[in-house]
């Protein structure tokens, strides 16, 4: 049984952002980059599922400009066997995106896909969703516990009031929340192997898809700045503030 | 022009996420169909009748609607999405789940969590956990979108109802089933409707000492919410965690207790009206969003503000 898994090139989850003086976006100059975090919990359940036997092998898939195979040798470090790069812009819009995962899904035939719910970058949290739809397979986002055999998969999903399972006949499309599992810190060993896996570059044109284009940024800015607080001494003052000041509590 | 909301329920309750998205429509479109997915459902197909500019309601009322799967609600509206130019969901886990598979088999984008109309086809959308604002522009001709409902104002409602329509629903052959469901029972108010939230964070330190906001929430009405850092230490349970990848809130009123600031924890609520941080540590990045901040041992904090409300 194959599995693959959609990786995406990011910001780091502890750096700050900051938007462009021009409102064209955000400066991502000499930021430090890294996977997407809910992309390497995706790639650590593979994983896991290949050592526990029920997977054969992990392909790890990305999309951008070549800095981003630095996220596949990553993906392979953590155990992912191969891995494919489309070849193509960094910033395309989810549609693209789920319509190129599908071209590799066809000559792939893997019986799982995993992706992370969202990247924290876009915050779109569409891919997966598309892909299974074009695909014509069963989705279960927000994974919190996956269950493989040989025919199916049985995920909890977080949803808003707690927590739902479904049971998907495979081929099937999972999306993965934060508390499915933590991913293993990557070995010295392991990293020095990813570099010798090999990787696949294939362009959007060889996988017969066309790119299109349905949005424009129009300006990025910052958020309206909150005007500032006060600090207040006791709890009496606050109390007192928020009674009389604020007038938010009775 | 026309948009086609779809209902926030539970089967029972129309959810006030719903009059949001209405308002949200109603910038957009000239007509606004409310559709409701459900399983005897009928109380809040009344309820939908009832909002203000709503031109009608459109209903399907299916035992395997009961727990929708995103390929039903997918399959559902794409019956009639050839009728609407503006097709717009909840962004909750469900509206999330659903809404991208109506867009691709559509061949159209999705504009994700949208917190304001600048025109029919321009729209303002957070992104980088809510670190910048993006003014996005649709060349397509049905704009989907998900809207980030704590952003805009519920609709009321009207003194006439709209009218009602039954939809024909063929489940499909089931290569997704619903198994089971576990949800929170509460007597508090939703997080998403609550008027004021408390939340807590890793500075409570135990699951047991996390109980201490119940009685300063039972004295406000509150809500309570979570840190992602009391969530992965095991003090709250996820359906709690506030943030870039939990629930987005904006009551009047929202107190961080115990809670440093992380930007994805930041994300979640720094739209609330008053904020107020509780912390020992001066230094919390909290306090920069807090209009309130009182640096100080959170447990002598809590007993003293009980029994000052």
């Amino acid at each position: 049984m194959k599995i693959l898994v959609a990786v995406k090139r990011t910001i780091d989850a502890y750096v700050k952002v900051r938007v462009r003086s021009d409102n064209t976006g955000v400066d991502l100059a000499n930021l430090k980059m890294a996977m997407n975090p809910f992309c390497e919990i995706a790639v650590e359940e593979a994983v896991r599922l290949k050592e526990k036997g029920l997977a054969t092998e992990v392909i790890a898939v990305t999309i951008g400009s070549d800095k981003a195979q630095e996220q596949l040798r990553e993906a392979m470090a953590l155990g992912a066997d191969r891995s494919i790069h489309i070849q193509a812009g960094d910033e395309l819009e989810p549609l693209n995106i789920a319509k190129l995962l599908k071209a590799v899904v066809l000559k792939e035939q893997p019986s799982l896909v995993l992706l992370g719910k969202q990247s924290i970058d876009s915050d779109n949290n569409q891919v997966g969703q598309m892909l299974a739809a074009l695909c014509d397979m069963p989705q279960a986002t927000f994974a919190s516990r996956v269950e493989l055999s040989s025919d199916k998969v049985v995920v909890s999903r977080e949803v808003d009031g707690g927590e739902q399972v479904l049971s998907l006949q495979l081929p099937s499309v999972v999306t993965t929340d934060l508390r499915l599992n933590e991913p293993r810190f990557k070995k010295l060993p392991e990293i020095m192997k990813a570099r010798k896996k090999p990787i696949e570059v294939v362009t959007p044109a060889q996988l017969g898809v066309e790119i299109k284009s349905h949005l424009t940024v129009v300006s990025v800015i910052d958020p309206p700045p909150r005007k500032a607080g006060v600090i207040v001494k006791t709890a009496a003052e606050l109390v007192d503030k928020l009674r009389n000041e604020a007038k938010v509590i009775a | 022009m026309k948009a086609l909301v779809i209902a926030e329920h539970d089967n029972q309750k129309l959810k006030a996420a719903t009059r949001a998205l209405v308002t949200a429509a109603l910038q957009t479109a000239d007509q606004v169909d409310v559709l409701v997915a459900g399983s005897a459902c009928g109380a809040v197909v009344t309820a939908a009748t009832r909002i203000a500019g709503v031109s009608s309601v459109r209903f399907a009322d299916h035992d395997s609607l009961g727990h929708p799967l995103a390929e039903a609600l997918a399959a559902l509206v794409l019956t009639i999405s050839a009728e609407y130019e503006f097709i717009l969901a909840a962004a909750t886990t469900t509206g999330k789940s659903f809404l991208p598979r109506v867009a691709a088999l559509l061949d159209v984008a999705q504009i994700s969590e949208i917190t304001a109309v600048v025109d029919r086809s321009t729209f303002v959308r957070p992104i980088y956990a809510g670190s910048a604002l993006a003014t996005i522009r649709s060349s397509d001709t049905i704009k989907i979108m998900t809207v980030r409902t704590s952003a805009f104002a519920e609709a009321t409602d009207a003194a006439v109802a709209a009218p009602v329509a039954a939809l024909e629903f063929k489940p499909l052959a089931g290569k997704a089933t619903f198994v089971s469901e576990n949800l929170a029972t509460s007597s508090r108010p939703d997080l998403a409707a609550a008027r004021v939230v408390i939340s807590g964070g890793r500075g409570l330190g135990s699951a047991e000492n996390f109980r201490l906001l119940d009685k300063l929430a039972d004295k406000l009405g509150a809500g309570i919410g979570a840190s992602r850092a009391a969530v992965d230490s095991g003090y709250a349970p996820n359906d709690m965690q506030i943030g870039q990848t939990g629930k987005v809130v904006a009551p009047d009123l929202y107190i961080a207790i115990g809670i440093s600031g992380a930007i994805q924890h930041l994300a979640g609520m720094k739209d609330s009206k008053v904020i107020v941080a509780i912390n020992k540590d001066a230094e919390a990045p909290i306090f920069q969003v807090a209009d309130y901040g009182l640096v100080a041992d959170l447990f002598t904090a809590l007993q003293e503000m009980e029994a000052l409300l």
